[in-house]
């Protein structure tokens, strides 16, 4: 019993069909909180299928057919009951790119508030606060402090990524989903960004695709190995790399496959 | 060492023959291709030579700015006291064009925004068909719906005594201007990167706070340039707006409340040179090179074409600038 309650994240049989095609097959994985958990597995395996089921924005795209369940904190998200928007505002998202709004830095980051709370309900000055204290725990706040009126778009890829992940902060959620999210980033950076998600992993629990397996030996405390669709392996990372169960995830992190 | 000769043969001949032949060819169609790339620049030029060209001796002549512009007095028929006044000329256009705008820009962004956001694929095929055909209607056929359908509309709902008015007019051409509106908008709306609406959905934002808060707000150079190709449309419609006004001159506006008296008759830039065209004689110079008094009707109507040219010019370079206010945006 004492093992449930650490679980964030459950995901029940899963599988997700984008019309005709089949991407994820029975996908049975448990998520722990306040870990980083990596996703890894070649291209077209699924991983970002899967991260995207766990806020549901798969339903972005039409034919989207999904079996099974995934269950945060107890409660299955795609049960009919279940408010898109207040799951969304619990699960918050970071992508590939750096897709800040075309909207000033300060407005990037209230928005999730603004959107959240009905009008009136928030004064400016509490607004301001919550802005300030999540471009702080991404250290960002020193850096943009005079220039919160300039556009997100215009910064650097680096602190646009930090941006993105800040205006989620002020919704408290409990899940960040990174979708590779140092891909469009150089080596500093990248670091930069790991370094804020130890940081972060105190308060969330993060999971993370990524393409590069030596980042998610760096930087995660579980690993979920996938492959066409399936969840081979899901272990520690430190098993994982070491000493794999399964010879398909050796082949993979051998660098013999993918 | 010496070099070869090439015989000459008649196969020889041939095919230096053909090469050159192939040149010239290539030159022609070259020259044809540039020549039509720079038509439409030649076209426009002329159009503004020839405009100007008949319009000339009047502005060398009689052309007075606070006569032109600032005088309601529209007289250019009168024997004894011609006057070429056109601020009621200039007030009838404007009046059409708030109204016309008043109409088409929340229906027209209305759609644009539900085509492209709101509906699905195959609603979103059949109101492009249906805008489309919107923009196939003629113009006069637009102009019969102002006279039957619209005019006794308004006189029962107002109880106006006439119903060809600014408000009809507006009515009429605002409708005219909705697809052009709508195709641009929609076009700019369509061109917001899809990483920001997915940043905003994965928030929690609705469909609507999303479009609200963030398709808006990154396509609205576009908007802009979509209302103000709508404007450029209301201000050189002709033929509807002739019908629908009752072509009275006549200034709407006043200091009386609501200021803009949109049930009063009108009569446009546009209706007023098609309308006198044919009755304005082009008389020239006689002897000592001055003009006859009535070769000045013909002029003047003229003068009113190069004030609409420079109007539109005015409004589509503003449109211009501001498309390109997106795109540098966007790099």
């Amino acid at each position: 019993m004492e093992q449930k309650t650490n679980i964030s994240i459950e995901t029940d049989n899963l599988s997700l069909w984008y019309g005709k095609f089949q991407a994820l097959y029975d996908v049975s994985s448990r998520i722990s909180q306040n870990k980083i958990t990596a996703l890894i597995g070649p291209s077209g395996c699924g991983k970002t299928t899967l991260l995207r089921c766990f806020n549901r924005m798969n339903e972005r795209f039409a034919n989207v057919h999904i079996n099974g369940e995934v269950k945060i904190t107890g409660k299955n998200i795609y049960d009919p009951d279940v408010s898109l928007i207040e799951l969304r505002k619990a699960v918050g998202m970071v992508f590939q790119r750096p897709n800040p709004m075309p909207l000033s830095i300060y407005d990037n980051v209230a928005f999730g508030l603004r959107i959240h709370t009905q009008a009136g309900r928030i004064n400016r000055a509490q607004e301001a606060e919550a802005v300030e204290k999540a471009l702080q725990e991404v250290f960002l706040f020193d850096q943009v402090k005079d220039h919160l009126k300039k556009r997100g778009t215009d910064l650097l890829l680096e602190q646009q990524q930090k941006l993105c992940i800040a205006r989620l902060l002020p919704l408290k959620p409990s899940i960040l989903l990174m979708d590779e999210p140092c891909s469009a980033l150089d080596a500093e950076a990248t670091e930069a960004v790991e370094d804020l998600l130890r940081t972060l992993k105190e308060k969330f629990t993060i999971v993370i695709v990524t393409h590069n397996m030596a980042q998610a030996r760096r930087i995660s405390d579980e690993s979920i190995y996938m492959l066409k669709g399936q969840l081979i392996e899901h272990s520690r990372t430190a098993e994982l790399f070491l000493t794999p169960k399964d010879k398909r995830t050796e082949e993979y992190i051998e660098g013999r496959y993918g | 060492m010496a070099i070869p000769q090439k015989k000459i043969t008649a196969a020889n001949i041939f095919q230096w023959l053909w090469k050159w032949i192939r040149q010239l060819c290539e030159w022609f169609i070259v020259g044809l291709i540039y020549l039509c790339g720079v038509s439409s620049i030649i076209f426009v030029f002329s159009i503004f030579y020839f405009v100007f060209r008949e319009g000339a001796p009047f502005l060398r002549d009689c052309f007075d700015f606070k006569n032109f512009f600032l005088s309601p007095e529209w007289y250019p028929t009168s024997i004894s006291n011609k006057r070429y006044g056109i601020l009621a000329l200039l007030a009838g256009t404007g009046s059409v064009t708030i109204v016309a705008m008043l109409v088409a820009v929340p229906f027209s962004l209305g759609t644009a925004i539900f085509i492209a956001e709101f509906c699905k694929k195959k609603t979103k095929e059949a109101m492009k068909i249906v805008v489309e055909i919107l923009a196939a209607i003629p113009s006069v056929v637009w102009g019969f719906i102002g006279l039957m359908v619209t005019n006794p509309l308004i006189v029962k709902l107002t109880g106006a005594p006439i119903g060809l008015n600014a408000l009809n007019a507006g009515i009429i051409v605002g409708l005219m201007s909705v697809p052009i509106i709508v195709s641009i908008a929609e076009d700019s709306i369509r061109a917001v990167p899809d990483g920001y609406i997915e940043a905003a959905e994965a928030l929690g934002a609705t469909r609507w706070q999303t479009v609200y808060r963030v398709i808006l707000p990154a396509a609205k150079n576009g908007l802009l340039a979509a209302v103000l190709l709508g404007v450029g449309r209301a201000v050189g419609e002709t033929m509807a707006v002739l019908m629908a006004t009752g072509h009275s001159v006549n200034i709407p506006f006043n200091g009386e409340f609501p200021y803009f008296h949109a049930l009063e008759s009108v009569r446009t830039l546009t209706a007023t040179i098609v309308a006198e065209m044919g009755e304005a004689p082009r008389l020239d110079a006689g002897m000592n090179g001055s003009f006859p008094a009535e070769a000045r009707h013909y002029q003047v109507l003229f003068v009113i074409g190069i004030v609409l040219f420079v109007i539109t010019f005015v409004i589509n370079t503003i449109a211009d600038l501001a498309v390109k206010g997106i795109r540098q945006k966007k790099v």
